[in-house]
Formats: structure tokens, C-alpha cells, sequence
């Protein structure tokens, strides 16, 4: 098969074409090297690649396919991975120096699904240190760029998964969302990006950030590859005390084209002040065609919107101070040398492993963690999380699914955010709430700006709906056309 | 309430945090939390009397299982990724005099 041809396939349509003989593992894993030694210069979506093994592993995979041991949807398709989710005999850094020479003894039990599955490993992707950015910028090993436009960033923290996945230089990706880390780059760079309700795909083996509000999810070319990776993903584990145990995860029998009679609220507190006026019409051009479709769309408030940030920033860099608390310079990753007696290597470690982001939210979690602060901030926050969840109880009382931007803006031109870390935290605001309620979301392109860069339209559904997701998703792929993103 | 943050609670925050940091990060660190706590602050605007704290959104039970080693001796492997080790242990710089 032509080599353009097959790197512009889809990751379901390319699992296809690899069943029906019409191309091989091999041959895709080739155009995927060949993308990456003409493009990664510049873009940078990597952090680890290791192109003997991937083309060892898509050998052997092929083999598999033509003994009809492995039939599945994604069967030979090369997949790229998000540094903080561990890979046995890979370097899994989290996009920091603490971790520059991590090798895992084991995967994270998402990557052995996806192995199951006959997805081949390419590499792993650059991120946010830890996850802790939106603009992956944050990352130790250098900054991501924006293959739409290379002066702008591809957003974060999954950065370098979703940029892999809009250069080609991978068919999907692997990524994390705590705060909408896989909404938001997916839309700064025009492909889908889902987080599924929390639980419903195992944590084990990824590197915990804020631990009740990490879920791993799909990045891919189109709400089909997304319906199909979250299928193959998501599972029961005993070794994650937060998976949920769930029948019906056969979410690719939610690609139906049709959303007549489902209900969609949008929030008008969600396109209040802030708001870049193209994405608000972009959005709402969405909305209506839904509407055109047979959704019944509706203006509501949810009310709470504007606590979400707060809720969020203290909940995270409290789960935050907790869970980097293991990074410490003995077991595993960067220990500075010269140090006096345990204590002062405790210290120096850290304070030469992680960077300013990461010390910054630790910083904050100790405090808010502290005693004498603990019920002013990290409880009130609890208390205000869960008024959230009320509200969005009462939300799905009346409606499906509720439609909104992604982020308030499109991608901003690199060096911009860092700068001024409140202005990046204000740009989480629609897409925290989901892992403040636990709520699937998807991340769908709508349409570009006067400077070319993508839109995303964001659904949100109550916990367990991701199937609603999917159908109305998939009905505005389709209606939308091709031709547009 | 950024007046919360001063020298003092940045030593003490440095100390939980198990962080050294240098003046100029001290500093940067004393006006970037202020300006968060600031914002947090927010929340108190919000009525919460009565309200239940929620740490996680479903219930979460403990997860039990038999007492049954079912992982293998990777011991090995993992030391290769200790920064030093010595006889199948972690060797850590001295503890006390």
C-alpha cells in the first residue's frame, strides 16, 4: 500500500486493511518511522522510541494475524504511549529528570490490554512533568510543538500523544486526564480525545498524579478509533482498588449515527466572559447541528462553574504532595550526589528532580494538607466537590448529555502560559469538572480559527454513559463530513 | 489571606515537602502560592454548613484478597533501577553518627 495513503488510514480502517492482506503490521510500522524521521525534528512528540523492537514486535503480531490468533479491530496497529504510564523494559521518565533512568519490571495493566489486543508499541510520548501542565511545555526533555501550526503548543498535559496522532507519527495514542489532559490537547490538535468515567480503566502501572481523578483514555483520528481503544482498554483490575467492575463496555455498539430525541443541555455559565468569540460560534455551530440531527438542545445553568478551579487545584496538588511523595532518590530514578546523611539526599534529590510546576503544586498540597490548614482548604474543597456532583445529578435529571467548549481558547503560542501559571489554570476550567464528578468526556474537532488552528467541541455524560457519548459524537463526525476538520 | 505565606511558612512548607529551595525560588514560590491561596479563597464564599466532605465519587470499599504471594521475585530487576544497591539491598547514605 502507498505510504501516504496508509499513514492517513484511520487505526480501525488500518486494522482492517492489515486483516484483509492489503497491508502489513510491518509496512505500517515502517510508514509510522518514516513519518517520525521526517517529522519528529521538529515536532518532538517523543520522549523513548525504539524502532528494533517495534518492528521485531509487529513481525511477530503479523504472524499472529495470519494465523488467525489475533482478529480484534486494532490487531498490527502501531500505538504510542503517554511517559507516565509504566512499560516493562521501556524508560518510563514522566517527563522528568527524577525519572531520567526509570526501567519499569512491569506495564501498566492498559498497555498489556492494548498488547493483547496486538497493538504494536512505537514509543513513548512527551508530557507535562507528572502530568502537571496544559501545554506540555512543563516536560524536562523540551517542549512539544503543534503540527497545525509549530510556533504553538499541542496543549497538555498528553501533548506529545496528541500531536503523535495529528502528524501521523502514530494511528492512536495512549494518554491520562485529570484535569482534561486528553480533551484538551486532542483539541488544540484536531483529533478526538476521550476520558472515560473514572474507574473504568485501570490505574495500575499509571504513575498516580491526583489519584481520584486520573483516568487513562483514548487519543485517536476518530470517534470509532476512540469507541474501539477505550473497548479494548478498559477491564476490571483487583490491582486497582478504584476499578469498577462493568458490564457493558462494549462501547463500539454506541457508534450510531442518530441522535434523535437526546437531550442536550448546554450551560450558559460556560460561555460567559473568557471565552474566544470563534470557539463560542464554532461551538454553538456544533450545537445546532445536532439540533438539525433531532437533538432537542437546550440553554440551562449549572451553576458552580466558576468554583471548579479552586475545587480542583486543591484536590490535585493535595493527591499531588502525597503521591510524589515516593520519589526519593533510593528506590528507583535520579539521586544527587554529595549530599550529607539521608535527609539532605532526601532533599537534594527532589529539589534537583523535579521542576518548578511540580515543586510549585507539592508545595501548595503540603500546605493545604497541613495542620491548622486542613479543614480551611483540602476539606473544603471535598465539601464543594461534592455540591458539584449535585449539580451535575440534577443536570443529567433533565438531559443526555451536556455540550460545550473544550477550552476557552485555541492553542496558544508556545512560551505564553508559562509565564503566568493562573492564566494556564483558568484555561482548564471547562474540563475539570468532569474528573471532579468522575464524568466521561469527549473532545471532538469543530472547526478552525482565523489563524487555521482546531476547535474542539466538548460532550460530557453522566458516569457510566460514555455509549451516549460515542452516538452523538459519531452523529457529528458524520454530519460534519470529512472534508472539514 | 496570601499574608498567611510568609518566610516562615515557606521553611515549613520546604520541610514538609521535603524541598530545599534557593532565595530566588523562595521568593517565587512565597507569591505564587499566595496568589493560589487567593484564589482559593473563593470557595468561602459558598455556604458548605451540613455538607458532606467527598473524596471519591463512588463508594470505595476495601478490596480484599487471600494472603497469597501470586507476583513472582523480581527483586533483580528492580534493584537495577536503584541509584545504589548492595547484596540484594538498597543502600541509602548514612542515617545517623
Amino acid at each position: 500500500m502507498e505510504k501516504e495513503h496508509l499513514l492517513s488510514l484511520s487505526a480501525t480502517a488500518l486494522g482492517a486493511a492489515i486483516k484483509a492482506g492489503k497491508t502489513t503490521a510491518v509496512e505500517a510500522m515502517e510508514a509510522v518511522f518514516g513519518r517520525i524521521g521526517e517529522r519528529e525534528d521538529i515536532n518532538h512528540c517523543y520522549i523513548t522510541v525504539d524502532k528494533d523492537a517495534a518492528l521485531e514486535k509487529a513481525a511477530k503480531i503479523q504472524k499472529r494475524i495470519e494465523a488467525g490468533e489475533l482478529t480484534g479491530p486494532l490487531a498490527g496497529v502501531p500505538v504510542a504511549v503517554k511517559d507516565n504510564l509504566c512499560t516493562e523494559g521501556m524508560l518510563t521518565t514522566c517527563a522528568s529528570r527524577i525519572l531520567e533512568n526509570f526501567v519499569p519490571t512491569y506495564s501498566a495493566e492498559a498497555v498489556i490490554n492494548l498488547e493483547k489486543a496486538g497493538a504494536v508499541l512505537i514509543g513513548k510520548t512527551n508530557m507535562d512533568e507528572f502530568a502537571m501542565g496544559s501545554t506540555t511545555e512543563t516536560s524536562y526533555y523540551g517542549a512539544t510543538r503543534n503540527p497545525h501550526a509549530p510556533e504553538h503548543v499541542p496543549g497538555g498535559s498528553s501533548g506529545g500523544s496528541a500531536a503523535a496522532v495529528a502528524s501521523g507519527e502514530c494511528f492512536f495514542a495512549l494518554g491520562s486526564d485529570t484535569g482534561g489532559s486528553i480533551r484538551q490537547p486532542a483539541s488544540y490538535c484536531g483529533i478526538v480525545g476521550m476520558k472515560p468515567t473514572y474507574g473504568t480503566v485501570s490505574r495500575y502501572g499509571l504513575v498516580a498524579y491526583g489519584s481520584s481523578l486520573d483516568q487513562i483514555g483514548p487519543l485517536a483520528k476518530t470517534v470509532e478509533d476512540c469507541a474501539a481503544v477505550l473497548e479494548a482498554i478498559a477491564s476490571h483490575d483487583e490491582k486497582d482498588s478504584t476499578s469498577v467492575r462493568r458490564e457493558d463496555t462494549d462501547f463500539t455498539s454506541g457508534l450510531i449515527n442518530d441522535v434523535k430525541g437526546m437531550r442536550i443541555g448546554i450551560p450558559g455559565d460556560y460561555f460567559g466572559e473568557g471565552l474566544d468569540p470563534e470557539v463560542r460560534e464554532a461551538v454553538l455551530q456544533a450545537a445546532e447541528l445536532l439540533k438539525a440531527q433531532g437533538a432537542v438542545v437546550e440553554e440551562f445553568d449549572l451553576s458552580l462553574v466558576e468554583y471548579a478551579i479552586p475545587t480542583y487545584y486543591t484536590i490535585a496538588a493535595a493527591e499531588a504532595s502525597s503521591n510524589l511523595e515516593r520519589f526519593d532518590g533510593i528506590k528507583y530514578g535520579y539521586r544527587a550526589e554529595d549530599a550529607e546523611g539521608l535527609h539532605q539526599m532526601y532533599k537534594k534529590t527532589r529539589s534537583g528532580g523535579f521542576g518548578p510546576e511540580v515543586k510549585r503544586r507539592i508545595m501548595l498540597g503540603s500546605f493545604v494538607l497541613s495542620s491548622g490548614y486542613y479543614d480551611a482548604y483540602y476539606l473544603k474543597a471535598l465539601k464543594v466537590k461534592a455540591m458539584m456532583k449535585k449539580a451535575f445529578d440534577r443536570a443529567f435529571e433533565k438531559y443526555d448529555l451536556i455540550l460545550g467548549p473544550v477550552a476557552p481558547t485555541t492553542a496558544p503560542k508556545l512560551g505564553e502560559s508559562l509565564s503566568d501559571p493562573m492564566k494556564m489554570y483558568l484555561g482548564d476550567i471547562y474540563t475539570i469538572s468532569a474528573n471532579l464528578a468522575g464524568l466521561p468526556g469527549i473532545s471532538v474537532p469543530c472547526g478552525r480559527d482565523g489563524k487555521g488552528l482546531p476547535i474542539g467541541l466538548q460532550l460530557m455524560g453522566d458516569c457510566f454513559q460514555e455509549k451516549k457519548l460515542i452516538r452523538a459524537a459519531y452523529t457529528f463526525e458524520q454530519s460534519r463530513g470529512e472534508g472539514e476538520k | 489571606m496570601a499574608n498567611l505565606i510568609n518566610d516562615e511558612t515557606i521553611e515549613y512548607v520546604g520541610i514538609l515537602a521535603k524541598l530545599e529551595l534557593s532565595g530566588e525560588e523562595k521568593e517565587a514560590a512565597k507569591k505564587s502560592m499566595g496568589e493560589m491561596l487567593d484564589y482559593i479563597d473563593k470557595l468561602n464564599e459558598l455556604d458548605t454548613t451540613g455538607v458532606e466532605p467527598m473524596s471519591h465519587v463512588f463508594p470505595v470499599q476495601n478490596v480484599f484478597r487471600e494472603d497469597v504471594v501470586t507476583n513472582g521475585d523480581r527483586s533483580g530487576s528492580m534493584l537495577q533501577n536503584a541509584p545504589d544497591a548492595r547484596d540484594s539491598m538498597f543502600v541509602v547514605p548514612k542515617t545517623f553518627d
